[in-house]
């Protein structure tokens, strides 16, 4: 027994065990409860709504990694879709051309890194609490969008860009390869480079990081540029998805992808976690969607089953801590 | 006078701003500063407030609540119903009821905290996702206008007509709210179990040590906020004249904004009811001055929260930050004895 | 049983301890342990860390239950399981090692804090704990400001405001976890002096303290406990430093004089008027290559500052840095790192290493350039140069990923040096390099500090523990104020004067 687990870990990592067992159990209770739910049918709906909470909880990942939170990227998202809107229809509109629409996705990526900018540099240099300085960059972005937009949508884009959000390549849906590409580039940036490398170091202790010469503002600057980037990244798969833009899409993902990420074994005080069992953790949300939506159920009943399952794999960790403590 | 100051330098930096952004509005807007525009802005800002103060104590006590403003939506909800059931009802069932149920979900919080040792923004964000489906869910979104009579007529306790033929009045939920912020006040200064929980947001460990009950801490801060919410929920209904299940959705996180910009800290330990009072009376003055100067309401939010960041930018700033050369931690002698925070 | 005092009279014990065990995790922290203290007496409790002293006092203090078939007798009455409410109302007071004091709350508050606990609500009469703040700090002759939160307050005074919160009531002994590991000389004097008031007065202090010389000075008896178990109860006469260190540890030490001449090895680092106002003031010295420069001086004398400076986290406000002959300013510690220099610092636990992280990863942690290959981390590379240096200081390690904090001080102490080590320093400074370090364990790190100096790296050898500078060093600066106030060579003086020298 004991060596098995030794495998496992060794295979797959520790925190690998709560993710992929919640996905087993998902994959067995719905395949006897619905017919339906081991089908291609569920796994393309999964592999399409997947992609923007995604997207969005790796912008959560590494702040939260570092010992903070960035609530901001929701509203980011928003603003960076808005932007990439804009520029599309100053170029033409339904008409404009490709050449727009990579200005419009530069100067998105640009908008989620300054909102990134902003945030990193007061939180690096001024110790502010990582919660409040997003909290009020929120709050903030919500309302340049909502006096921006007036409340409303903005539509009309060029034919070409729905693709983004509904088409395939190989079978395989074009925002789900977003996300994978999305979700290797994380994997890689935290589990194999000086920033991540620094990334967990300063969310463990950022004074002994500062003492053995991390540059600890930089990284920390970094890491919120980055989850800007990645929360403009989803505001355009957003865009792409709804053919519109509209200040409060997306509003409900927000404590959604907090969840996944502590679903996904990510310490809440920072410093530990990785990004695979988090995007295992976002299947297991998805597929828990598809499925109860199978048996009649709606997304808020969804939500609340959610929420429940966070609170039984923090249980399930605290009495198998009591339980490795006792055999001890 | 200065140490005064000192001990509370938070609470007059806010009440200096907060003077000088009411002459501003007061020499740009005809209406700033009249009585009637004073008691509007305690009017609206009563049920933040009453939230505010509640949200306080659990911050005190070292923990954080995302899920006391769902919660109060489910109170309304749920009180409404029970009303109903009980034919009607008055004042003093309506708010004994709000109360019962508020307590019992801040207590569910508390738990989860205490009995597994599930850190508390981990417990509330599912909570928060829990009540909110589950409150979606059974009213499938539909919204309650046909509340008892007694809930929507207008209490006005105190009426004033002015000279342009306006109304200056004072409503319940200013009272309510008062009476809340002052038993809190009494509570968590001038109480042994209000010393306790500042003290066990300060030092866990050494209260521990000191036989203070852990597990009794929890209960009482997130059952104070639970009595808060459904009491807010409550006054909410009462002041919007109508229960809609999302109503309160995301006030939680505009609450904890006011409540940190007055002082409280996120990990324990700090923080008072005035500063908590004030947080929250800065959003709203803020508002109610671009309101009066004929600002688009869509700006609000925007410059509302350039103002936070702006505010805990400056809250936050030492010196020392901003130029390491300047830093002079003495690092063999001062370290301070709190905990560490890992 | 009882003990017999210095008069030779059979006293009965205030409090006595038998048959304690306790468990954690598997891991036995007390095997059948027995103590007893005898009313108005000054006790030491002396043990390596992780010897249970810490665990004993929460034993006592109700804190943690020991297993059955303990037997807690106090004042003559059998206490089955003891709770922290009772063991204060029977007078039995910790200041702990941490002070577990309140920082947002005013020191009247955190003095009178029994008054504020106990389960039954009441309203806080705030008068009545300021009246008893004030009279517990008169009975120590100490004046503070009460209503002030303790935040305000250094930490030797925070000391204070523990003793006199654990005078409130009617104490009847007092435990004293490591009073005085940040308190300077004349502060733990003053301490000191105080523990005798409290002694006369009648209450039982019990000591608990790796400073051996104070544990001669003020107690009358020691108990000393070695991993978890008693090793015995000694009266203090006759005994001496190396006999406590031998019971402790249970082995024996000799040391001997380290230093050598180096005075024709070249000039490495060359720091001249030195100044940063209000830390220290007009230092210069020249550090040779292969050379240990010792540096001590009470805490306050600015020794922590001076090697901050050169490590470039605080910049000079006058006076030059000179390391092989080029002139240096440093803009950050990064800087200071890539020119060769490197700090151990003073506070392993929390600035030092990063305790939750792994070893591996604290190892690497100032050297990730060395271990890339292309722009991404190796982790061949990477393992590859934590065995290497694990294998050449010999740290003892289950696996390279275990958190660092599973290691013993010595052996944490030790990836630490490797972590500067595999940064390839031409100066290493160590800031109190044995702090929470083990007696037995000290003369590892020292063998590894001596070893490095023949390989030709400059080392500055910052201590308060005298004789670890006289034992280690080549040349040795004495510290005070900020200032060099002497400097000493170990072969040309003895022991006993540079103590007298630097506590004078």
């Amino acid at each position: 027994m004991n060596a098995l687990a030794a495998r496992f870990n060794a295979i797959f990592g520790a925190d690998m065990a709560g993710p992929l067992a919640a996905l087993a159990a998902v994959l067995i209770v719905f395949g006897f409860a619905s017919p339906h739910f081991l089908t291609g049918a569920t796994f393309g709906s999964v592999a399409f709504q997947l992609p923007e909470l995604g997207v969005l909880a790796l912008a959560m990942l590494m702040p939260i990694l570092t010992g903070g939170l960035n609530l901001a990227i929701t509203f980011t998202a928003n603003i960076a879709g808005l932007t990439l809107a804009w520029t599309l229809q100053a170029n033409g509109g339904i008409d404009a051309g490709s050449g727009a629409f990579l200005l419009g996705t530069a100067l998105a990526l640009a908008v989620g890194a300054a909102s990134g900018l902003v945030m990193g540099l007061v939180i690096a240099f001024t110790r502010a609490h990582p919660i409040l300085v997003s909290l009020s960059m929120m709050i903030f972005l919500r309302g340049l969008g909502e006096f921006m937009t007036r409340g409303g949508d903005i539509s009309g884009f060029p034919t070409f860009i729905a693709p983004i959000g509904h088409g395939s390549i190989l079978g395989i849906p074009v925002p789900l390869l977003i996300l994978i590409a999305c979700v290797i580039a994380s994997h890689i940036l935290l589990s194999r480079s000086k920033l991540g490398f620094s990334t967990y170091m300063i969310g463990s202790n950022i004074e002994s990081a500062r003492y053995s010469g991390i540059n600890t503002r930089k990284i920390l600057v970094l890491v919120y540029m980055l989850s800007g980037v990645m929360a403009a990244v989803a505001g355009i798969i957003m865009l792409a998805r709804f053919n519109s833009v509209r200040v409060g899409h997306g509003e409900s993902y927000l404590l959604i992808t907090v969840l996944a990420c502590f679903l996904g074994g990510i310490n809440p005080f920072g410093g530990f976690g990785r990004v695979l069992p988090v995007f295992v953790a976002l299947i297991v949300l998805q597929l828990l969607s598809s499925g109860l939506n199978l048996l009649g159920a709606n997304q808020h009943l969804t939500t609340a089953v959610w929420g429940i399952l966070l609170i039984v794999v923090m249980v399930l960790r605290w009495l198998s801590a009591k339980f490795i403590r006792l055999v001890k | 006078m200065r140490k005064l100051f000192l001990s509370h330098t938070t609470e007059f930096v806010l009440f200096a701003v907060i003077i000088a952004m009411s002459f501003v509005l007061g020499f740009a807007t005809e209406r700033f500063f009249t009585l009637g525009n004073a008691f509007d802005l305690l009017n609206i800002s009563a049920v933040n407030i009453i939230f505010a103060v509640g949200l306080l104590v659990v911050l005190i006590a070292g923990g954080i609540d995302i899920s006391f403003a769902v919660a109060a939506s489910i109170v309304q909800y749920v009180t409404v119903l029970a009303l109903e059931r009980i034919g009607g009802g008055g004042w003093v069932s309506g708010l004994l009821i709000a109360a019962c149920f508020g307590i019992m979900l801040g207590v569910i919080n508390a738990f989860l905290i205490h009995r597994f040792r599930i850190i508390s923004i981990v417990a509330t964000i599912a909570t928060f996702n829990v009540y909110f489906g589950l409150l979606m869910f059974f009213t499938k979104g539909v919204s309650i206008y046909n509340l008892p009579d007694w809930l929507t007529s207008r209490v006005i306790l105190y009426e004033r007509e002015m000279a342009d033929g306006s109304w200056a009045e004072i409503t319940l939920p200013v009272v309510v709210m008062a009476v809340c912020t002052f038993a809190t006040w009494l509570f968590i200064t001038r109480t042994t179990t209000g010393r306790q929980l500042y003290a066990f947001g300060d030092n866990p460990e050494g209260a521990r040590r000191f036989g203070i009950n852990i597990g009794a801490m929890q209960f009482i801060a997130y059952g104070w906020l639970g009595l808060m919410a459904g009491i807010a929920g409550l006054m909410q209904a009462h002041y919007a004249q109508e229960v809609v299940p999302n109503a309160l959705y995301g006030r939680e996180l505009d609450v904890l904004a006011a409540v940190v910009l007055g002082g409280a800290r996120l990990g324990g330990g700090k923080g008072s009811v005035l500063g908590c009072v004030l947080g929250v009376l800065l959003v709203s003055i803020t508002q109610n001055g671009l309101n009066l100067m004929g600002v688009s309401p869509f700006a609000f939010k925007m410059i509302v929260g350039a103002i936070i960041l702006v505010a805990i930018t400056l809250s936050s700033t030492r010196i020392g930050n901003l130029a390491p050369v300047f830093a002079t931690r003495k690092s063999t002698d001062a370290r301070p004895a709190d905990k560490g925070e890992s | 049983m009882s003990t017999a005092t210095n008069d030779g009279v059979k006293a009965k014990p205030l409090l006595s301890l038998r048959g304690i065990n306790m468990t954690f995790g598997g891991v036995k922290a007390l095997k059948n342990v027995s103590f007893e203290v005898l009313p108005g007496e000054v006790h030491c409790l002396a043990g390596e860390n992780g010897s249970g002293k810490s665990t004993l006092i929460k034993v006592i203090s109700g804190v943690y239950r020991p297993a059955d078939g303990a037997e807690i007798v106090f004042d003559g009455e059998t206490i089955s399981h003891m709770t922290p409410a009772m063991a204060q109302s029977r007078g039995i007071q910790i200041i702990w090692q941490d002070l577990a004091l309140f920082a947002e709350m005013s020191v009247a508050e955190n003095i009178a804090f029994q008054t504020l606990s106990g389960s039954r609500p009441r309203f806080v009469n705030y008068a009545a704990i300021r009246g008893v703040a004030e009279e517990a700090l008169g009975r120590l002759g100490v004046t503070l400001d009460v209503d002030r939160p303790l935040k305000d307050f250094a930490i030797a005074q925070r000391q204070i405001v523990a003793i006199a919160r654990a005078l409130v009531g009617e104490a009847r002994i007092v435990f004293m976890d490591e009073p005085t590991a940040s308190l300077t000389q004349s502060e733990t004097d003053h301490l000191l002096a105080i523990v005798r008031t409290l002694s006369a007065s009648g209450i039982a202090v019990v000591f608990v303290s790796h400073r051996l010389a104070e544990v001669l000075e003020i107690s009358s008896r020691i108990t000393v406990l070695r991993d978890g178990a008693l090793v015995g109860v000694y009266p203090v006469e006759g005994m001496t430093q190396s006999r406590i260190t031998e019971l402790m540890t249970g082995r024996t030490f000799d040391q001997n004089v380290r230093a050598r001449d180096v005075a024709q090895n070249p000039v490495l680092l060359s720091v001249s008027k030195l100044c940063r106002p209000g830390e220290f003031e007009d230092i210069s010295f020249d550090l040779r290559r292969g050379e240990t420069l010792g540096i001590t001086g009470l805490l306050g004398s600015g020794r922590t500052e001076l090697a901050l400076t050169l490590f470039g986290m605080r910049r000079p406000a006058a006076g030059t840095i000179v390391l092989e002959g080029r002139a240096m300013r440093f803009a950050s510690n990064r800087e200071a790192i890539a020119s060769g220099v490197a700090y151990l610092s003073e506070d392993r636990l929390s600035l030092g290493l990063n305790q939750p992280q792994s070893i591996a990863d604290n190892l690497v942690m100032a050297s990730l350039n060395r271990i890339l290959s292309g722009r991404l981390i190796s982790p061949g590379k990477k393992r590859a140069l934590v065995a290497r240096w694990i294998a050449e200081l010999g740290i003892r390690i289950g696996k390279q990923d275990d958190a660092i904090s599973t290691l013993s001080g010595g052996n944490q102490q030790r990836v630490a040096i490797a972590k500067w080590l595999a940064t390839d320093p031409k100066v290493l400074i160590l800031d109190a390099p044995t702090v929470g370090v083990d007696v037995g364990a000290r003369a590892g790190i020292f063998e590894i500090v001596a070893r490095l100096a023949e390989t030709g790296l400059a080392i500055l050898l910052i201590s308060d523990e005298v004789p670890e500078v006289y034992f280690n060093a080549d040349r040795i600066i004495h510290m005070e104020k900020g200032r060099i106030a002497g400097w000493h060579d170990p072969r040309a003086t003895t022991l006993k004067d540079l103590e007298a020298a630097v506590y004078a």
